[in-house]
């Protein structure tokens, strides 16, 4: 078995005018959990189509689970499997039917998912809706079936398109929590996301993008340790541009956000100790995220 | 370079029948209500039709009206069944249900999708057409046993109207294009094709036109078994009707890879 689960290499697509990815090139090693981060319209999700060999590249070559792809997808779809972005479930079938449907695009036998069924519906806490209609389940449940169906072919390969997109603080830790058991089951994650939290908790690997452009890569505590690497104050309350005169001779690096401050700080008590004086001013100290990484590879400002 | 197009095409002869299965499992939940719902309109067309008009005509092409119309509403319903099947149902599956999308991600092919789309919408056809032609034998308007030789052209005809039906469904940008489908294409067929009366009764240059329309071809396949006559040219129209259920579905295929998979 190949040690590759994916393997992008020079990777174009334009629609139009507009490149949407842009000569990207990153591997995925099997039994990784690999996160593709970037805002919204960034390509993410054109990338896992192409993974899938629903949309071809106009340059490049991608390999999937040693298949060329989109030539052989098929092939490879076969031990892949995958939770879109958006749920397409079938709402007029209950639980057990979408995973029977879902099945046999397969080809596996009624015996055959009957038998794997129970265990599905454990692993998504749905063992209590087995005959509840689809229509009828919250959001997090019908993330969590559509997570199962997923799994239904017993994939070695898993792409998630903004799994925890639009779920709840509960249901969301839920989900992390089940792709952390399949990562530990020794499945292959490929994770589209914008949650940058979420990339942070999950991602082995991840690949900063910015206009279908890999901005950087690596794995996650390493890209905070080499593009922060010190504690981040958030400063509210001021004029953040005065304030951030005082306190730059203690600080890293100063990003202004509009009426808020964010100062890199080696030392923080020094900062703090500068603006001492200052009343009406609020602190937030905090270990640096892959949010800030990401704010500052792609700049602070919003972006059209 | 081939591999793009294959995604198109169906991948093997029995990947469709679990997309078949899939709609066919959505169906039986509201079984009683579809069936009830598809035969209404050609049953009270026939009837309708057939009682009144046939007061004042008298005998058709040597028959009794209602079951020289019997034939037609056959044909007709398994027209109307499978283009609705396609056009709304399977276009919904496509476009706002995302069912497709999800088949996608499996092991299926766009191809394999749409053949098991084309069957289901065929199979509907079929049990549509095959409702008006019992209800016609057991009133007495169609021989037995020679209509059991209508069976499989109404089935083809369902396959031939269900793969135009796809190509209209994969130009469409939303529901709104499909009512010139069927108010410009279908509704004239259904005149110049000998439906509800002969075509010898049309201009020269109209029946010409008819000839080249597949629901004249399926009419022709399935009165002559329905009134217990032999037919003629049957090689000439199941090739005609072929024709129109093959050449469309590839069409189809290749403008719904165009739009689903860029």
């Amino acid at each position: 078995m190949s040690a590759i689960a994916i393997g992008l290499t020079g990777v174009t697509k334009s629609y139009g005018d507009k490149v949407v990815v842009d000569r990207l090139s990153f591997t995925v090693a099997s039994g990784e959990c690999f996160g593709l981060l970037g805002p919204n319209g960034v390509g993410k999700s054109t990338i896992a189509r192409m993974v899938l060999g629903m949309a071809s590249a106009d340059a490049g070559n991608i390999t999937v689970l040693g298949e060329p792809v989109p030539g052989r997808a098929r092939l490879a779809r076969m031990r892949i499997g995958v939770v879109p972005q958006f749920d397409n479930l079938d709402l007029e079938f209950t639980v057990r039917e979408n995973l029977l449907v879902f099945g046999r695009y397969f080809g596996m036998s009624a015996h055959q998912i009957e038998a794997v069924t129970p265990s599905l519906l454990e692993f998504a806490r749905l063992e209590n809706k087995t005959n509840a209609r689809v229509a009828e389940l919250s959001g997090g449940m019908k993330r969590r079936l559509t997570i199962a169906r997923a799994l239904i072919n017993d994939p070695q390969l898993l792409v998630m398109d903004e799994p925890t997109t639009g779920l709840d603080p509960h249901a969301r830790h839920l989900i992390w929590e089940r792709l952390r058991s399949l990562l530990a089951r020794g499945k292959t994650i490929l994770l589209t996301t914008h949650f940058m939290e979420e990339a942070e908790r999950l991602c082995d690997r991840l690949c900063v993008l910015e206009q279908g452009r890999k901005i950087a890569e690596g794995r996650p505590h390493t890209l905070i340790d080499e593009q922060i690497g010190c504690q981040v104050i958030e400063i509210y309350g001021g004029n953040p541009h005065e304030l951030g005169a005082l306190i730059r001779p203690y600080a890293q690096r100063i990003d202004v956000s509009g009426e808020t401050l964010f100062c890199y700080a080696p030392d923080p008590e020094r900062v703090r100790g500068q603006l001492r004086g200052h009343t009406g001013l609020r602190f937030l100290q905090r270990p640096p995220n892959l949010e800030d990484v990401f704010l500052r590879l792609t700049g602070r400002e919003m972006k059209d | 370079m081939w591999g793009r197009y294959a995604a198109a095409l169906p991948a093997n002869a029995w990947n469709w029948i679990a997309v078949w299965r899939r709609n066919y499992l959505a169906w039986r939940k509201v079984a009683l209500a579809s069936v009830l719902g598809n035969a209404a309109e050609p049953m009270s067309s026939l009837f309708g039709l057939g009682l009144g008009l046939g007061a004042m005509l008298g005998r058709v092409d040597g028959t009794s009206y209602i079951a020289f119309l019997a034939a037609g509403m056959v044909a007709t319903s398994a027209m109307i069944s499978a283009t609705f099947e396609t056009i709304h149902a399977a276009f919904a599956r496509m476009h706002h249900q995302r069912t497709w999308e999800a088949v996608l991600c499996t092991q299926l092919t766009l191809g394999d999708i749409l053949l098991g789309e084309v069957a289901w919408a065929a199979s509907k056809a079929f049990l549509a057409g095959t409702a008006i032609t019992i209800v016609a034998a057991i009133l007495g308007y169609a021989a037995w046993p020679s209509i059991l030789c209508a069976l499989p052209a109404i089935a083809l005809t369902g396959l031939t109207f269900a793969s135009l039906a796809m190509v209209v469904a994969a130009l469409s940008p939303s529901y709104d294009y499909f009512v010139f489908y069927q108010t410009l294409v279908l509704t004239p067929m259904l005149f110049l094709s000998g439906a509800v009366f002969p075509v010898t009764q049309l201009p020269d240059a109209f029946q010409q036109v008819g000839r080249f329309l597949p629901l004249a071809h399926s009419i022709d396949l399935i009165r002559p078994a329905m009134l217990g006559r032999p037919a003629g040219s049957v090689g000439l129209h199941i090739g005609v009707i072929c024709m129109y259920a093959v050449l469309p579905f590839f069409l189809s295929a290749a403008l719904f890879r165009r739009r689903l998979m860029r």
